[in-house]
Order: structure tokens, then C-alpha cells, then sequence
């Protein structure tokens, strides 16, 4: 159950091709992160696989069966929407009940099955509550209660989490990994925050104009990544990437090196540059360091001592630099 | 922003506007309660002192009230039946993407424009007459004899020129409330497996539940008041005289100026009551 395969799938909006022939295959269990700018088609994309949107051609495969065709209530998929898509006229109790009273579920097993997704998710106190009377939170745990209720092959999450705050945003990212750990059910999450995609994902696909750029888990996307977009977007903050006589030096047209393995120092090093702006956060300082080789950011752990104006040294540490080729690939 | 000084400069700036809102509202209601309660025949002596509740009395005990009361109701209902349902319809259709929209809408909302005296002649000469009229042509094309209708069903002629009126307004609002939906909830609902029909019931309903009650609401109150549509067909007769047309007879035909006052203060009692609910509503409405 849940896994879900993309075979040559395109998507045209009239003139303009969104989705050039794309193929991926998401494993059973799997949480696989879309991500990528907005507008790179990874919205679009998690709509063609939920059959809100008709794929202009190819094929899509769920637990090996043809879906292409099957409309999105009988494809066994629940999805969680960006502005969670609550229903303001009914409770919590009946929106969450929704899909199985669509299902034609019996009212006693269809209350069994709300009461339980409601001790889950936390929502028993507010079962007879509106939408409109609860925090942002809570209507994003709704809108969870009523995906889980149809016990889907796979969820699919749609921006999630991007108009809740700071606070409980970080919140809720665990409780949905929480949730795909006891649940162990295939998730597809699309989101443009690329810290979502490394803290949530077993396998991040990053997305770029309808294309994909890489596949792969958090950590092999960080450590080798394929060309340098996925370089800049994957990571926080940004990889530094400079081009012309530094690059050449390593025989290259880009080399890369993440803020975290630049070792800074206010006596020596390779590079020199000037501190534009210091972040103190207590546990790092990044510092943004207008240097010969253009706009750098470099992370040092722990406090340290620079301000605004200040010259330091950086070195990068060699056995962390990336290299990419003039087409922008990554070359060993 | 709102100091002592700028609300009170506020407060005079929109004096006048005020003063004569009221003034023009204040004049005509204070005139009608005033004649209400006089015993005011024009042609027969003019006024002829206090009537007391002689006028509200003899206004609802009149043999012609009660029907008239049922002829309102059955314009009123009628039309209300027909703009809702059919503007629903007809709202929903707009909402589908289509070439040439913009003039669409705009076509579908031309015979609000028109005045009431102007498409109860076309009704009445271009359509309804049993001789030249469309409906008497199509008739005779298919071999059936014309029907008289505005003799033979003075209800349902008056009630289709009333909607013909109303269902743009009804349309536009109810489009604008289609519009408002967020689209999210209908690819929700349909991925928790409601298919159109049970979209349409459970989610699209449900929320131009509002927009419906003030479209009642608001026509309620204007065709309460419909006069020129029966005055240039039926001119009241066949049964389809209205409390508003009563109330004209009373005045003009019967020329007493009392009695048609007393009736004109039971229509505004009527209407007030009606505007209280549309207050309330179209109050919430902002407020949410």
C-alpha cells in the first residue's frame, strides 16, 4: 500500500509546459519532500498525483495499479491543503466526518472513527466547534483529523504549514513526522522552505521550472549536491558560490564551500574580506563578508568578537569544497 | 486619527447630508400619518377633520383587503421561487470559464435596467398578447389556440415579468458569492469523495446561504411595493390587485386620501419588519 509511480507524466496549461516528462517512483512509507522556488511546479505536480488536475500525458501508477484515469476520491489518497480547506458551516466533528459520510459509513462506525482521530490529534474539546473558532493550529490539526479518518494509501500536504507562525510551525513539523512514524503511511509534502525538507524528509526531490534536479535523502543532497541550484537552495544559509580565478585555481568554473566549513580567523588565512553584517545568535555568529571573491556568509560557532567593519580571514576547509563544472554540474 | 476635534468636525461635515436624508424621509412619513388619521376626500368636501382609527379600520375590514393580501403574497413568493432558483443556476453557469464572458455578464444583467413601466408593455404587447404576441405565434406554429394571458392566468404573467426583472439582480449577487468560494474547499470536498451534486448541496450551498437570505430579503422589499407591472396589464383587475395598487385605488380612483394613507402606514410597518431582518443580516455580513 502507497506507492506511488510517475511514468513520463507532462502537464501543459495550454501553451506553456509546466511539467516536462518527468518520471519518479515514491516508495511505500516513504515521506518524500517537493521542494523548490514557487512556481517550479511542485504544487502543480502533487495536484496531478492527487487527480485534481489532468496530466496531459503519461502515466501514473498507484500500488501498481493504472491511476491515471481514476478521479482523485477513488485513488485512495487524502490530501491536507495550504489554506486547509475546512468546510466553515460544519463543526470540527463534521468536517472530519465528511469523507466518511461520503463513503456511505454507518453513523455509529463513523463516530468511533472521529472520537479516535480526535484523541489523537488533541481536537475531543473543540469536536463541536466551527472552524472559525479555533487558532490556526488547531484548524491545521482538523484538517490532518479529516485526511486520517479515510485511512488513505498516502497523504499529501500542500504547503502545510506555511501560514502558521514561527513558533508553531516547528510545532507542527514534528508532530506530522510524529504522525508519519505511527502511522507509517506513504506522505508527499511540497513545501518552499528547504529546513522543512531536511528536518521532515526521508527523500527531498528538489524541483526547478517542472524539472527535477536531484533526488535523494536530506543528508546526501547536503553533502553532493548535483549542480548548483540544488547547491544554493539545499542548506541554510546559502552555500557560497564563486566563480572565475578562485574557481580556475581548482580547475573549475564554480566552486562551492558551505558558511559552516569556512575556519574564520582576524590574524591570517586564504581570504580576505570585510564584515558587513554580524548575526549574534549565542550559539553561531554569521557574518556577512564583503571579500575580494564577492558577497560571502561564513558560520562560526559559538560567540565571537567581530562588528561591522572589521577585516578578517577566511579559510575553507578543502576536503568540503564543491566543484561544478561550466554547465553547472558537479564534477568530482 | 479620531480626536475630540477631528470627530467633531467629522460630525459637522456630514450635517447636511444627514439633515436632508432625514428631512426627505421624515416630510412624506409625517404627511401619511398625518392624513391617516383624517377624514380627506378631495372631490367630496377635502378635509373634513379627525377620523380617528376610522380609516385603519375600515382598511382591513374591506372585502378587497384580504385578497389583496394574497395577491402580494403570491407575486412576492412567486418571484422569490423563480430569481432564487434560477439565479443559483444561472450563477453557477456564469462561473464556468467561457469565451466572451465579460459581455455575457454584462448582457444578463441589461433587463435590471429596464423600467418596470417599460417591460410590463413589452411583456404585455411583445409576448403575452393573444393576437401579436410571441408566445400567441408560437402557439398558432404548433397548432394550438392562443392563450389569453394576462385574462386566463393574470398571476403568472405578472410573476414572469417581475422575475424577468429580478433574477439579474439575483444573479449577480449569487455569482459574486460563487465567486467568494475558495476553491480549496471544492478540491477538498472532492477528494473526501463528494461528487457534484453533493458538492453543490454540502459546500456551495451552504455558502451562498447568506448572499440567498439578503437577495430574499432585499426583493422582498421591492416587490412588496410592485405596482407599474400591474398597472400597465391587468391595471388590478382578475384578481391581481395588490395591497400597494389597494392603495392606490383608495387614493385615486375612490379619492380618499385617509384610507389610502392608513393602508400606506400598514405597507410601511410591513416593510420595516422585512428591513429589520436585512439589517441584521447584511450587519453580520460585515462584521464576519
Amino acid at each position: 500500500m502507497g506507492q506511488i509511480e510517475l511514468k513520463k507524466v507532462t502537464k501543459r496549461f495550454g501553451e506553456t509546459e509546466v511539467i516536462p516528462p518527468l518520471d519518479l517512483v515514491i516508495g511505500e512509507g516513504e515521506f518524500v519532500v517537493f521542494v523548490g522556488p514557487s512556481g517550479c511546479g511542485k504544487s502543480t505536480l502533487l495536484r496531478l498525483i492527487a487527480g485534481l488536475e489532468d496530466i496531459t500525458s503519461g502515466t501514473i501508477e498507484i500500488d501498481g495499479q493504472d491511476a491515471t484515469a481514476v478521479g482523485p476520491a477513488k485513488r485512495g489518497l487524502a490530501m491536507v491543503f495550504q489554506s486547509y480547506a475546512l468546510y466553515p458551516h460544519m463543526t470540527v466533528r463534521k468536517n472530519i466526518a465528511f469523507p466518511l459520510k461520503m463513503a456511505g459509513m454507518d453513523a455509529a462506525a463513523i463516530n468511533a472513527k472521529v472520537t479516535a482521530a480526535a484523541s489523537v490529534l488533541n481536537l475531543t474539546d473543540y469536536l463541536d466547534r466551527r472552524p472559525g473558532q479555533l487558532s490556526g493550529g488547531q484548524r491545521q490539526r482538523v484538517a490532518i483529523g479529516r485526511a486520517i479518518v479515510r485511512e488513505p494509501s498516502a497523504f499529501l500536504f500542500d504547503e502545510p504549514l506555511s501560514n502558521l507562525d514561527a513558533a508553531l510551525r516547528v510545532n507542527m513539523r514534528l508532530e506530522i513526522t510524529e504522525l508519519h512514524q505511527t502511522l507509517k503511511t506513504t506522505m508527499i509534502y511540497v513545501t518552499h522552505d528547504q529546513v522543512e525538507a531536511m528536518t521532515m524528509a526521508d527523500k527531498i526531490v528538489v524541483l526547478r521550472a517542472g524539472n527535477i534536479e536531484q533526488v535523494g535523502s536530506p543528508l546526501e543532497l547536503y553533502r553532493t549536491p548535483r549542480n548548483t541550484f540544488v547547491a544554493g537552495f539545499i542548506g541554510s544559509p546559502k552555500m557560497n558560490l564563486i566563480d572565475g580565478a578562485e574557481a580556475a585555481k581548482h580547475g573549475v568554473a564554480t566552486i562551492g564551500i558551505r558558511p559552516e566549513h569556512v575556519t574564520v580567523s582576524k590574524d591570517g588565512g586564504d581570504w580576505q574580506g570585510r564584515v558587513t553584517v554580524a548575526e549574534h545568535l549565542g550559539s553561531d555568529t554569521f557574518l556577512h563578508v564583503a571579500s575580494d571573491l564577492g558577497q560571502m556568509t561564513v558560520r562560526v560557532g559559538g560567540e565571537m568578537n567581530v562588528r561591522h567593519g572589521d577585516t578578517i580571514w577566511m579559510t575553507p576547509d578543502m576536503t568540503h569544497l564543491h566543484r561544478f563544472g561550466a554547465d553547472g554540474l558537479r564534477t568530482p | 486619527m479620531a480626536t475630540k476635534a477631528s470627530r467633531t468636525a467629522a460630525r459637522m461635515m456630514m450635517a447636511p447630508a444627514v439633515i436632508v436624508l432625514l428631512g426627505w424621509m421624515l416630510v412624506p412619513l409625517i404627511m401619511t400619518l398625518w392624513f391617516s388619521f383624517r377624514n380627506y376626500l378631495p372631490l367630496r368636501g377635502g378635509d373634513l377633520g379627525f377620523a380617528g382609527f376610522d380609516n385603519y379600520v375600515r382598511f382591513i375590514t374591506s372585502s378587497a383587503f384580504w385578497p389583496a393580501v394574497l395577491a402580494t403574497l403570491t407575486i412576492v413568493l412567486g418571484t422569490l421561487i423563480i430569481t432564487v432558483v434560477l439565479g443559483v443556476l444561472l450563477a453557477l453557469l456564469l462561473d464556468q470559464p467561457m469565451w466572451g464572458q465579460g459581455i455575457v455578464r454584462i448582457l444578463v444583467i441589461a433587463p435590471f435596467f429596464v423600467m418596470p413601466t417599460v417591460s410590463g408593455l413589452v411583456w404585455k404587447n411583445m409576448f403575452l398578447d393573444s393576437v401579436n404576441g410571441l408566445f400567441a405565434h408560437a402557439a398558432r406554429a404548433i397548432g394550438v389556440t392562443p392563450v389569453e394571458w394576462i385574462i386566463e392566468a393574470p398571476f403568472f404573467s405578472i410573476i414572469l415579468i417581475t422575475s424577468w426583472t429580478w433574477l439579474p439582480f439575483a444573479t449577480l449577487i449569487l455569482l459574486t458569492a460563487i465567486q467568494s468560494l475558495d476553491s480549496e474547499q471544492l478540491d477538498a470536498a472532492e477528494m473526501d469523495g463528494a461528487p457534484k451534486i453533493k458538492r453543490f448541496w454540502y459546500i456551495i450551498v451552504p455558502h451562498m446561504s447568506r448572499a440567498i437570505t439578503v437577495v430574499i430579503l432585499i426583493q422582498t422589499i421591492f416587490l412588496l411595493s410592485v405596482f407599474a407591472e400591474i398597472f400597465v396589464t391587468t391595471a388590478g383587475a382578475f384578481g391581481s390587485k395588490t395591497l400597494t395598487y389597494l392603495i392606490y385605488q383608495r387614493v385615486l380612483e375612490s379619492q380618499n386620501i385617509g384610507l389610502g394613507s392608513a393602508g400606506g402606514v400598514y405597507a410601511i410597518i410591513l416593510a420595516n419588519i422585512v428591513a429589520v431582518f436585512l439589517m441584521r443580516i447584511v450587519g453580520k455580513n460585515l462584521d464576519a
